[in-house]
């Protein structure tokens, strides 16, 4: 049934989901909210399957009108989202009505929100994903962000008895001063002396950050004299930080697929919604941990997520 | 061209999820064959926790998952593969025929490539089209291949201005590598040619022509035939 239309789009509206799996080999990214923590909190809110489509909003959301009685969630970044005027606050579902208008300004803290309906937004899935990448123009609508006019569906779901939200303690709060854990590599052997640098340095997040990676700047990382500066190009994976000529490290992220520059190390994986929800001019410094500390945070994330699984069902 | 090859595989940890595997220096085909050999064992033996497997020039790249496996238990059952390799026949392969309309409104880099080789345009064509080209890696774009194998005479630099929208099938030269765009997208290789093939088609029940370690051979076809098949694609 029909979700919303578009009054407005915002910079950079897209449908995403957890992202398009089993096509690395062929070059085809992950893709995917860039921030699945959120993404998944506002499906779970809404009684949804975490894997359902949701609307991912860059610095700017839309304003939208409601076509159905349906339930919503806006997680991530606070937006200051309102409905026919009235402020609403995030990572709670509420319940809206044909006519209603959902307007999404700007971000106030943090950098991309999601917005989750009942029943997950009803594109149709290319490759085994609703999730859109432009490059390649698959996946949301048309394989492209939302314009002014489109109107969007949803998936047939019951409304829930009750509106869900979620638990004060467990809502990220997104700081200016982002500490990101990394893993030495996968060619930290280039870096003995550069790496002191990287792992003490503040950087700044630029305004080249996007879905493909974060710009930093900032202390110039050196490799190692004698090792060339490129690689042969290799498999990518998101988190990985790369450092091209010039010193400036770029966190790569879910748009990429292969590259040939050195990577000094890797944010960990529960780090990455940190990246996704870090503005311009926020700062990044890089805490080294090993594999095995990092494989133990990757359990107690998922331990997290089971308890909030149980708490909103 | 064995030296290239690394008595004993390199491990590298990419992360918390992903592990590379390296078995040699550089670009070379005995260390791309060792690659394409260890990921067909590596795909058959299905291992739990195994999410993606990414062969590349020299390595491969193992997405996995932390709660059900390690980069320790990985990289002892690829130990172990590794001893099977040598009597493991080569990985099977298919040569994938691209046909080319080379040259005119198609090509219009042709005559660049051409004069920077000493050579005619159709000495250009007869030479880009006389080799199979291996595959390496496909990464970068969907369905986009990095391929070995190019005529030393036909490297040319790329052009100093790059176009900021290449059609999809766009066939090119850019120094040493020759591939092909399989989607719209802004570049800067020297544009020989242009295939009607749909290179990556999501749709299509099978989105992709060929997978890594599979050869591309180009065949020349005529602006006429080019029509045709572009219709037929398009179908």
């Amino acid at each position: 049934m029909e979700a919303f239309a578009v009054r407005t789009s915002g910079p950079m509206t897209t449908v995403q989901d957890l992202g398009r799996r089993g096509f690395l080999d062929r070059g085809v990214p992950l893709s995917g909210a860039l921030d699945p923590f959120a993404c998944r909190a506002a499906n779970l809110l809404v009684g949804n399957a975490e894997t359902e489509a949701v609307l991912e909003f860059t610095l700017m959301g839309p304003t939208l009108e409601i076509l159905s009685a349906a339930d919503i969630a806006l997680t991530g970044a606070d937006m200051g989202m309102t409905v026919n005027g009235g402020a609403v606050p995030g990572w709670r579902a509420v319940r809206v009505s044909p006519g209603d208008i959902v307007r999404i300004p700007r971000a106030v803290a943090g950098c991309r929100a999601y917005l989750a309906v009942t029943g997950g937004i009803d594109v149709p899935p290319v490759m085994g994903s609703r999730s859109t990448f432009v490059r390649a123009r698959i996946g949301g609508v048309q394989g492209r962000g939302l314009v002014k006019g489109d109107v969007l569906r949803r998936g047939e779901r019951k409304l829930s008895g009750d509106l869900r939200s979620f638990p004060d303690a467990w809502i990220p709060r997104y700081a200016r001063e982002i500490s990101l854990r990394a893993i030495p590599g996968p060619q930290d052997d280039s870096f003995r002396q550069g790496s002191a640098v990287f792992f003490s340095a503040v950087y700044e997040v630029t305004t080249e950050a996007d879905r493909m990676g974060y710009r930093l700047r900032g202390p110039a990382v050196e490799c190692d004299e004698g090792v060339p500066k490129s690689i042969v190009t290799e498999p990518t994976t998101p988190g990985n930080v790369q450092i091209p000529a010039d010193g400036q490290p770029i966190i790569l992220l879910v748009e990429q697929t292969s590259g040939g520059y050195a990577k000094i190390a890797t944010v960990i994986s529960p780090d990455l919604s940190r990246v996704a929800q870090a503005l311009p001019g926020n700062t990044v410094r890089f805490e080294r941990i090993t594999v095995e500390d990092a494989h133990r945070l990757y359990r107690e994330q998922q331990d997290l997520l089971s308890r909030i699984r149980q708490f909103l069902q | 061209m064995a030296a290239m090859l690394y008595d004993q595989a390199r491990f590298r940890l990419s992360g918390d999820c992903t592990l590379l595997v390296e078995y040699g220096e550089g670009i070379d085909p005995v260390v791309n064959e060792k690659v394409r050999a260890v990921t067909a064992l590596l795909r058959k033996a299905a291992l739990a926790g195994v999410e993606e497997i990414v062969p590349a020039y020299r390595s491969l790249a193992i997405h996995y998952d932390p709660l059900t496996t390690s980069p320790a238990a990985l990289a002892g059952v690829l130990r172990a593969l590794e001893t099977r390799i040598s009597t493991a026949e080569a990985a099977a392969f298919k040569v994938v025929p691209i046909p080319v309309c080379y040259g005119g409104a198609f090509g219009p880099d042709i005559g660049v490539v051409a004069e920077h080789a000493g050579l005619t345009e159709e000495e250009v064509i007869v030479l880009h089209s006389s080799v199979d080209y291996p595959i390496y890696m496909i990464g970068f774009t969907p369905g986009f291949c990095y391929l070995g194998g190019l005529d030393p005479r036909l490297q040319t630099p790329r052009r100093k201005t790059p176009r900021t929208n290449l059609p999809a099938g766009s066939v090119g030269i850019a120094e040493s590598q020759t591939g092909m765009y399989p989607v719209d997208s802004p570049g800067g290789w020297q544009i020989i040619g242009r295939t009607p093939l749909l290179l990556f088609a999501p749709a299509r029940e099978n989105p992709f022509l060929y997978e890594a370690g599979d050869r591309i051979r180009f065949v020349p076809i005529s602006e006429a035939d080019f029509r045709s098949l572009y219709e037929k694609e398009k179908a």
